[in-house]
């Protein structure tokens, strides 16, 4: 951003004020979300509709730990993303690291074929998967949610794409000081690579945090569910509990917008330099 | 091949030892799945027999299937409203943040937080706003004076609308932050020779922004229409495909035969459907790209 813009004119205020009124309109949701949540149970269905309830209940965010295992499926939540994150971080600047620095016979056809994965939807190997899970045993399971989501091509191509940036010379440097690969790899790429690794990190934890086919499909038991299925299930027990189905979706999104807040900038950029978008 | 140097041999090796990870991961995760869901496609499964052998009946099946032909629709439907508007929502965003204008940075954000919102908890919160008696939607319209209140998420005429208006919400930051980063590429100085020229605001935004714009649209365009084909968490939490299917699209159908009625052919030959549909699109994306869109 440059710091010498010219003055606003008046057709900009004309903008801020329509972009204004846009940004309450996309707010709506989470305010009514957080509205209600702090209502209790009968004065969600009164007309008119209030915004601040005369009797808030912070209490409310007490009950849904008590009606369902949603501190379990919170922390399964943690596990599952941060497990996943840190796999698909050593495993894609992994194989970054030898598709960017490396020569070897087969390289440029072994990453096209990881590049066409980009093109299957996960919807299309959701039943195998599935079945060899279930065959596995692995149904329930913290390895049954998390390996799947181990390696991706997406990051795989972002952090391969970054990795081209570093001059040569840094890495030739290191080798004829005698690093081997694998110390030029932890040593030299990794650091150099940080912004990279970090747009990745916050973009899969995320996207993780989000999933919910998957968990969705390969957990049953209540202690197992991830925090969006655990919503989702407390939905179908509970469907006209507003307050309460609104202190669960609160619940489900404020982990994200902090983690979004810290990250904004190299989550965007994930998004525009990884030219793949989220998927 | 010339025979390799000893040194080059010590980085090939180190090569595959550091794709070791990865190509297991890959083959166990993406590449066998990918085969086995084309050949369970041309199985009758329900995974407490053992397969047996459908040749084509499952894809037959499908397009004799009204349902299945009902999903398509709907799928064609949400994917034909929900992409332009969102991408129309997007740029207008952009184009209006790319002014300068105050408290854009805060803007920006405010916008783009439905991206990285659950899904799942932004369906059931819109659920609440649709709700048709007691959802601050229909509190609103009788205020207005609205009598006859649409009943949203129970009526076949409007749930797919719902859904759709959800998504767009949801989705409109993330086109607007391609297209913002699309904006920023366009040299300035392009600007400036057209003011020379004596270009006004809207002959610069036809002649000059929407031409260099057209990678990144084509591009936003192509990707949006890919994971508007997946919808699903939308459609599980509100509506649950109903009512009698209005809403019932392709990934939501996969899942249905999949794991409510256990018929791993059905659901195969469908994904393979979804498959075939965003294979054509991201071969069409690389065809007509050099055709359409102008670069520098």
């Amino acid at each position: 951003m440059n710091s010498a813009r010219p003055a606003p004119k008046p057709v900009d205020w004309l903008i801020f004020f329509v972009l204004l009124i846009g940004a309450l309109l996309m707010c709506g949701p989470f305010i009514w979300m957080l509205s209600t949540s702090l209502k209790p149970s009968a004065e969600v269905f009164r007309f008119p509709p209030t915004l601040l309830s005369a009797h808030p209940q912070p209490a409310n965010y007490g009950r849904i730990f008590s009606t369902i295992p949603f501190g379990q499926a919170l922390t399964n939540s943690v596990i599952v993303a941060t497990s996943v994150t840190l796999l698909q971080l050593i495993v894609c600047s992994m194989a970054a690291y030898a598709f960017a620095c490396l020569r070897f016979r087969g390289r440029e056809v072994l990453f096209l074929i990881y590049l066409a994965a980009l093109m299957v939807p996960s919807q299309v190997t959701l039943i195998p998967n599935f079945i060899l899970i279930r065959n596995l045993g692995w149904i329930d399971t913290y390895q049954g949610l998390i390996l799947p989501y181990a390696f991706s091509s997406f990051g795989t191509f972002l952090l391969r794409q970054y990795m081209k940036t570093i001059p040569i010379e840094l890495i030739e440097a290191a080798r004829i000081d005698g690093a081997n690969h694998a110390q030029i790899y932890a040593g030299v790429v990794l650091p150099l690579a940080l912004p990279a690794l970090g747009a990745l990190a916050i973009f899969t934890f995320v996207a993780q945090w989000n999933n919910f086919l998957w968990p969705l499909i390969t957990t049953s038991k209540p202690s197992m569910q991830v925090t969006t299925v655990a919503l989702a299930s407390l939905q179908g027990q509970f469907n006209t509990d507003w307050p309460l189905l609104m202190t669960g979706s609160v619940l489900a999104i404020v982990p994200m917008l902090v983690v979004f807040a810290l990250g904004n900038r190299s989550f965007i950029s994930g998004i525009t330099t990884g030219g793949f978008g989220g998927r | 091949m010339p025979p390799l140097s000893s040194l080059a041999r010590g980085e090939e090796r180190a090569a595959w030892l550091f794709l070791v990870p990865s190509l297991v991961l890959f083959t166990v995760f993406t590449a066998l799945p990918v085969i086995s869901a084309f050949l369970i496609s041309f199985t009758h499964w329900d995974l407490f027999n053992p397969p047996r052998l459908a040749l084509l009946d499952n894809y037959v099946a499908l397009f004799n299937d009204p349902i299945f032909r009902q999903v398509l629709g709907n799928t064609g439907f949400y994917v034909l409203l929900a992409v332009p508007l969102q991408m129309l929502l997007g740029l207008l965003c952009a184009l209006g943040l790319n002014r300068g204008v105050p408290g854009q940075s805060v803007f920006r954000v405010i916008y783009f937080l439905p991206v990285v919102t659950s899904t799942v908890a932004a369906g059931l919160v819109w659920a609440w706003l649709f709700n048709s008696n007691f959802g601050l939607i229909n509190m609103a319209l009788s205020l207005f004076g609205v009598s006859d209140l649409p009943k949203w998420l129970v009526s076949s005429r409007w749930a797919m609308w719902a859904v759709i208006t959800v998504s767009v919400w949801q989705g409109l930051g993330y086109s607007m932050v391609l297209f913002l980063a699309g904006l920023q590429n366009i040299r300035k100085d392009l600007y400036e020779a057209a003011a020379l020229d004596g270009a006004t605001g809207w002959t610069r935004f036809w002649y000059i922004t929407l031409p260099l714009l057209s990678p990144m649209t084509f591009f936003v365009l192509i990707i949006s229409i890919i994971g508007s084909f997946q919808v699903f968490e939308l459609v599980y939490v509100m509506t649950k495909a109903g009512p009698s299917n209005a809403t019932n699209t392709l990934v939501y159908f996969i899942y249905q035969n999949g794991f409510s009625f256990y018929q791993m052919g059905t659901a195969s030959a469908a994904a393979m459907v979804l498959f075939l549909i965003v294979l054509t699109l991201t071969l069409v994306q690389y065809r007509l790209q050099t055709r359409w869109v102008h670069y520098e």
